[in-house]
């Protein structure tokens, strides 16, 4: 088991920027030529290890790398059937793995000579991690944010404005993640000669979704040496909530090539697939172009993007990273979806079970490892990328559980 | 001959620059849109753009945004702008009309049967905005077969290396887009526009059209002093907009406020004189 296989999945995107056919550079011609600075200044500093060097200095040092990787005891009893472990990605210093791309992408902005950096958010876990960054470097920092993300998430608005970071509401469309990115652009196209765009997930146009995904794989690294440790061998399978996708790609990339590791995103189905409102881009969508990449999108019989709806801000987007539609036309990963209910149950579960409360988001993958464990041998192993902590949802689990804070 | 290559002849004959008013399809309903469309030749359009809606377009500011949304709501399709080019052909065969838009909708119809379609509606050229030159290749030969121009977007930012690689693929006049930035926000000065027209022209003998931030009157003429058209967008939709009643509905005088503005801007591009 665990082979490496012939060809090895690992290597994309091609020289366009393609996953199989997805990925790519969809973007105005203003901004071909910048994006094509940021790929050169990409290449150039990821081969450069002095600027490797410092990157993992700072998660070393700033976020507290390496993250545990916890067995739940608990939690692996009450399922009754594989192991099950934690990759502790909540602890990282904002509280989720966001910051691990962040500061890669800040650096490279600092490396530009770029003093401005926007970002979208929809939790506002990237967004606390950027304006986290821009306050260790030194750099102004706009966040662009929905109009509705910034009602449900107040706590990580706040922490954005005392870290320096001007929010900004975004009231086009239904106001969430998606309309955040619209404005990011549009932001960027008037700002391009002094603006660097750091992208929160493996979306967007070349090399973003590559950039942000060898960012992350510090999360899959890690797990792999840490698993071997602990049990001396591969898990049996992966698990994570996928939004845009960058916890996942991060977790999974690394074991790509490994045949015995099976790979399950988890997208959001919000109040079920069949109620059309959902974000499970893959289960309800169809492949397309939008902020930049073609990739699996919600959309309507004429091409107009559809609103995603899911309890959790940060999975609220109607697409998916481009290596996720391919991973998923390839059938290397398997992609499922788990409804806000099933999300709130782990939530809950996960709180009493093992004292941690994860991200609405975390939720939606540990629901499915809920449904996953008790069909597999007690010697069988899932990690799940546990990628946020859920201070930042408590607002919103009160209210669904009727309780007035 | 293409309609857009005649009109460009004849206009270089008269000795004047082309004025190209964008309107969004369906915007705010479809019967005014189409009078509007209409009536625009009459009103001094030498070219047309017709926007088709999209729920996201990533390079428009709040005023084609909020035309977008209009259009959506009152049921604006890719087919549906393609229905009313038809339309428009049955009474004038020779004003160019150009789609412009953004991949998604081009992408969900199928690029063939797009093309194929377009050409076919009487679609003159297509300006897809989120399409560089690096992924026309699944839309471009179609347009080719169907005789449709590729017409692109250049940019402030695009440079002199870059700058063949995007007009390589071009056909029927070339986009300038006059600022870095969005639809209907600032606009590039003369001084700016004087000298980066020029430079573009070193590469290319196809006509230029400028665009982004072409408001009044006054900046169309010197657009077409400069070039050889001046789009102008974001000033119709905002007089559009601000004839409507709460409700977002067309006023009787929406159409006709639209077409005054078009006919002071078409007075000022005629009466530029342009060097032959």
């Amino acid at each position: 088991m665990n082979k490496p296989l012939p060809n090895s999945l690992r290597q994309g995107p091609d020289g366009r920027g393609r996953f199989g056919q997805f990925g790519g550079r969809y973007v105005a011609e203003t901004l071909m030529p910048v994006i094509q600075e940021v790929e050169q200044a990409y290449n150039e500093a990821r081969n450069d290890p002095a600027f490797m060097a410092e990157w993992r200095r700072l998660l070393k040092d700033y976020v507290g790398r390496p993250s545990p990787l916890w067995l739940c005891e608990r939690l692996t009893e009450h399922l009754g059937g594989a192991k099950v472990y934690f990759k502790r990605e909540e602890l990282n210093h904002t509280g989720a793995h966001k910051i691990n791309a962040v500061l890669g992408q800040i650096m490279l902005a600092k490396r530009m000579g770029k003093p401005r950096i926007i970002a979208e958010t929809g939790a506002g876990q990237h967004g606390v991690a950027t304006a986290t960054a821009c306050a260790l470097f030194g750099l102004k920092c706009v966040v662009y944010m929905g109009a509705t993300d910034v009602e449900r998430q107040q706590p990580n608005v706040f922490r954005m404005k005392l870290l320096g970071a001007e929010v900004v509401p975004v009231t086009s469309g239904a106001g969430t993640l998606k309309d955040a990115m619209n404005e990011g652009l549009r932001d960027w196209v008037a700002n391009v000669a002094d603006t660097y765009y750091c992208i929160g997930t493996v979306a967007g146009p070349a090399p973003f979704p590559q950039m942000v995904r060898d960012f992350q794989c510090v999360i899959g690294e890690e797990t792999r040496q840490q698993i071997l440790a602990a049990e001396g061998r591969l898990p049996d399978a992966l698990v994570c909530a996928v939004g845009g996708g960058s916890s996942a790609m991060g977790l999974f990339h690394p074991f790509l090539d490994d045949e015995g590791v099976a790979i399950y995103g988890v997208e959001a189905a919000g109040r079920g697939l069949e109620s059309g409102e959902h974000a499970a881009a893959i289960a309800g969508g169809r492949p397309g172009v939008l902020h930049g990449n073609k990739t699996y999108l919600l959309q309507d019989n004429h091409g107009q993007i559809t609103e995603a709806h899911s309890i959790s801000a940060g999975l609220d987007y109607p697409g998916i990273g481009p290596e996720h539609s391919w991973l998923h036309e390839i059938g290397r990963a398997t992609y499922v979806s788990v409804t806000d209910d099933e999300a709130l149950e782990a939530f809950q579960l996960c709180s009493k079970l093992e004292g941690i409360i994860p991200a609405l988001e975390s939720a939606h993958g540990l629901a499915h490892v809920m449904k996953l464990a008790p069909t597999m041998d007690k010697d069988k192993i899932i990690v799940l990328n546990l990628s946020g902590r859920g201070d930042k949802d408590i607002f919103t689990v009160a209210k669904h559980m009727g309780v007035t804070l | 001959m293409s309609r857009i290559a005649a009109r460009f002849a004849q206009l270089k004959a008269e000795g004047r620059g082309a004025l190209m008013p964008f309107i969004e399809a369906y915007d705010p309903d479809p019967a005014t849109s189409m009078a509007l469309l209409r009536c625009l030749p009459g009103a001094g359009a030498d070219l047309i753009e017709l926007g088709v809606p999209f729920t996201d377009p990533m390079a428009d500011g709040p005023t084609v945004q909020l035309a977008g949304q209009r259009a959506l709501k009152a049921g604006g399709t890719l087919a549906g702008a393609l229905a009313m080019v038809r339309d428009f052909r049955r009474e004038d065969d020779e004003t160019p009309i150009v789609l412009m838009g953004y991949l998604n909708p081009i992408l969900s119809y199928g690029e063939e049967r797009f093309c194929r379609d377009a050409g076919a509606s009487g679609v003159d050229g297509l300006i897809v905005v989120d399409m560089p030159p690096e992924e026309a290749d699944a839309l471009a030969p179609h347009a080719a077969t169907e005789g449709l121009d590729l017409i692109r977007l250049i940019a402030p930012t695009t440079d002199d290396a870059r700058l063949p690689k995007v007009l390589a693929g071009t056909s029927g006049f070339i986009y300038y887009v006059a600022i870095a930035g969005i639809t209907g926000t600032r606009s590039a000065s003369r001084d700016v526009l004087a000298e980066a027209i020029p430079r573009v022209r070193r590469h290319t003998d196809l006509p230029i059209a400028i665009g982004f931030g072409v408001r009044t009157p006054q900046q169309a003429a010197e657009a077409v002093q400069i070039a050889d058209g001046a789009v102008v967008a974001s000033a119709l939709i905002d007089t559009l907009a601000k004839s409507l009643d709460d409700k977002g509905r067309a006023r009787p005088d929406t159409v006709r406020k639209v077409l005054d503005q078009v006919r002071e801007l078409s007075e000022a591009v005629r009466g530029a004189r342009v060097p032959a």
